[in-house]
């Protein structure tokens, strides 16, 4: 990639007795041409029978080799550095494409063949090797998710309103770090905790929904709050300035003023956090079990979710297998669907509802 | 707040009480208690680990499962976290950081954005996914390399093998974890390098540095510190992940630096999720044992890393 100076034609070959003050430069198609070249050799390779990866790596190496060696006698030692880098830093995003790409693929590709109404409409009561659904855990994870959601909005919005309008000194100073911090829970020490409470509460080998609702909202809270402090400390001083010139109380501003004006940011979060939830197996795992019926009761009993549903079917798969890995690959499916679409929907709706006045 | 100064003829006006409304008063006490509360559930997160773990703790050793005592319940576990997450973060973060070069310093200003979500994605896609992902593509995918490097580099510890024929192997769990913790590693370093001050970039410009010393001299030392706390963020995220590895490895316990055979030790998440649906009595309280060390591990790394992370916020002279 050609640097930010301007490649401009001057005749500073020759100034009064001094050295020259510009050196070789390579045509501004250098870099394109030498990279269409190494793919082409990649190309080439592979179609000696080299194996893929061994190709793309070849064909990286040759870019850099060729740059250097084509740059390093007309530019000098420097400029041949730079271009060796930024091949490698370039090279390095693409590195990180390779596994989002190769996922995606293998998922839709495996999960695809059972995306039929049986799948959303049948549980697994009864199932043992083909046919069957993931009705019940579908429902499940929306029950269980959609409670975790109903518990985390209102503490972490409340919070994020005590950071933002209320918060001073200490106490402030320690909930923000702990936040932080909470945000680094590893799943399943949510799952145990869970379980932990309600061990003490109910007796041990209890196994409920709605553990899995407080295991998950451990994980969710932190991320509604960092995201709606973020997007309440965007709301203009001048609003809240405006309302109190007119008396307005405190607590009417809040909600009158401040959570309207930043409502799309704090739904855009709120999305973002679930769809972080959403795909947990292993809080699940411990806190709610699996089952094959359906159950709608989150405080009663064991619960399906997609997650766990697709990491047994794969763990305990019937006989013959494939029916059963088939149902995992296709549950796996369905959740990134639903993760990349709470995603999309997250991006629309803070593009579409966002307020003017950001800085 | 400037208020008017009080002068001797005119004495300042009684300050004016500001009405208490109970609304206000409703509104600030439950935003208090939903803070509160938050310290409250991370403290009870600790206690009640604690209590579940406590019989266990005081067990007699050879109640506890490998009838050896819970210290040597949880050592290999313990290292098997420690060493999968420590290779995993000495590949993900040069990574991410170059990724994150690549995002704010390289690609066109227009793309940059999208360029972040894409790798944001990432983060994204749950990691069961993730796990079945690493069994089903990835694992057999390295079993050809890594006998190569057994053939080759043999005399590391690290590939000493015998390879496994599988491929469920420490090595593809520390590239899955890689993966997993590359984003988030990448995200907060990237804000970073988003900040350094254009002047300095600018005038390292202007004094004719290529664009890479532009960026080893202004860039790369503004974000150092957010690149250490960016990593051991990344290091508890590994430190916790479970479902993949408990996916993927083939587990025989022991303690190895053998990252290619198929004898591996587990790591503390993934044996709880794997052991947990089948244990009753004292196996649960071992298992909550294990968890509240994770915690404590985990809970130190991230303290840690915010510290590092808020200390350049303060310091950095950006803002």
């Amino acid at each position: 990639m050609p640097t930010s100076t301007p490649e401009r034609e001057l005749d500073l070959e020759s100034p009064i007795g001094g050295p020259p003050l510009v050196h070789g430069t390579l045509p501004r198609w250098a870099p394109q041409f030498t990279l269409v070249t190494a793919i082409a050799a990649g190309f080439a390779l592979f179609a000696v029978g080299t194996a893929v990866g061994l190709a793309a790596i070849a064909a990286v190496l040759l870019y850099g080799l060729a740059i250097y060696s084509w740059s390093r006698p007309i530019e000098g030692a420097r400029k041949a550095k730079d271009r060796v880098v930024t091949a490698i830093v370039a090279s390095t995003f693409l590195l990180a494409l390779l596994p989002l790409v190769s996922v995606i693929l293998t998922v839709v590709s495996r999960g695809v063949a059972r995306i039929d109404p049986a799948f959303f409409t049948f549980s697994m009561q009864g199932v043992v090797s083909e046919g069957g659904g993931a009705y019940h855990a579908i429902m499940g994870t929306l029950i269980v998710t959609g409670l975790a959601a109903l518990i985390s909005v209102p503490i972490g919005m409340l919070t994020a309103i005590y950071l933002v309008e209320y918060g001073k000194g200490k106490l402030a100073r320690a909930i923000t770090f702990f936040v932080d911090v909470m945000t680094g829970i590893p799943s399943i020490v949510a799952g145990l905790f869970a379980f932990a409470l309600f061990a003490l509460i109910l007796g041990p080998g209890v196994r409920l929904g709605i553990m899995g609702a407080i295991a998950l909202s451990v994980l969710m809270i932190p991320v509604v709050v960092r995201s709606t402090e973020e997007m309440l400390k965007l709301v203009p001083n001048d609003l809240r300035e405006a309302a109190y010139a007119l008396a307005v109380p405190k607590w009417r501003i809040i909600v009158k003023v401040v959570l309207p004006t930043a409502l799309a940011g704090i739904a855009t979060g709120v999305t973002l956090a679930v769809a972080r939830i959403i795909g947990e197996t292993a809080p699940l795992l411990i806190t709610l079990g699996a089952t094959s019926g359906t159950n709608f009761n989150p405080f009663d009993g064991r619960m399906a979710t997609l997650p766990v549903f697709s990491y047994y079917e794969y763990v305990n798969p019937g006989v013959p297998p494939e029916p059963s890995l088939q149902r995992a690959w296709t549950a796996a499916l369905v959740l990134i669907i639903i993760v990349m679409v709470l995603n999309l929907v997250a991006r629309l709706i803070s593009r579409l509802f966002a307020p003017k006045t950001r800085s | 707040m400037p208020a008017t100064e009080p002068t001797a003829d005119r004495p300042a006006p009684p300050r004016a009480k500001v009405k208490q409304r109970p609304g206000d008063r409703i509104f600030a006490g439950l935003s208090t208690g939903a803070g509160v509360l938050i310290l409250v559930v991370l403290a009870g997160v600790a206690a009640f680990l604690l209590v579940e773990a406590w019989p266990a703790i005081i067990a007699p050793s050879d109640e506890i499962p490998g009838r050896g005592g819970l210290t040597l319940y949880i050592w290999p576990l313990l290292f098997g976290t420690l060493i999968s997450a420590f290779f995993a973060l000495l590949i993900a973060a040069p990574l991410a950081t170059s990724i994150a070069l690549f995002i704010t310093h390289y690609a066109p200003r227009r793309l940059s954005q999208a360029l972040g979500y894409v790798i944001d994605l990432l983060a994204a896609i749950p990691s069961i996914i993730y796990g079945l992902w690493g069994i089903f593509v990835l694992a057999p995918a390295t079993v050809g390399p890594t006998r190569w490097l057994t053939e080759h580099a043999g005399f590391i510890p690290l590939f000493a093998g015998p390879p496994s024929a599988t491929g469920r192997t420490m090595l593809v769990v520390i590239i899955v974890l890689a993966v997993m913790i590359l984003p988030i590693i990448s995200a907060v370093v990237r804000e970073a390098f988003r900040q350094t001050p254009r002047l300095h970039e600018e005038a390292s410009l202007a004094l004719g540095a290529t664009h890479w010393e532009m960026i080893r001299m202004a860039v790369l030392p503004f974000g150092r510190s957010a690149i250490v706390g960016a990593s051991m963020l990344g290091l508890g995220r590994a430190l916790g992940e479970t479902m993949a590895v408990a996916i993927v490895l083939s587990v025989s316990g022991g303690v190895t630096f053998n990252l290619i055979s198929s004898g591996n030790p587990s790591t503390i998440a993934a044996n709880i999720a794997l052991q947990f649906p089948e244990s009753t009595g004292l196996d649960i309280n071992a298992l909550v044992a294990s968890g509240l060390v994770l915690f404590a591990v985990t809970l130190a790394v991230n303290m840690l890393a915010r510290a590092i992370i808020n200390r350049r916020r303060e310091f950095s002279g950006a803002n």
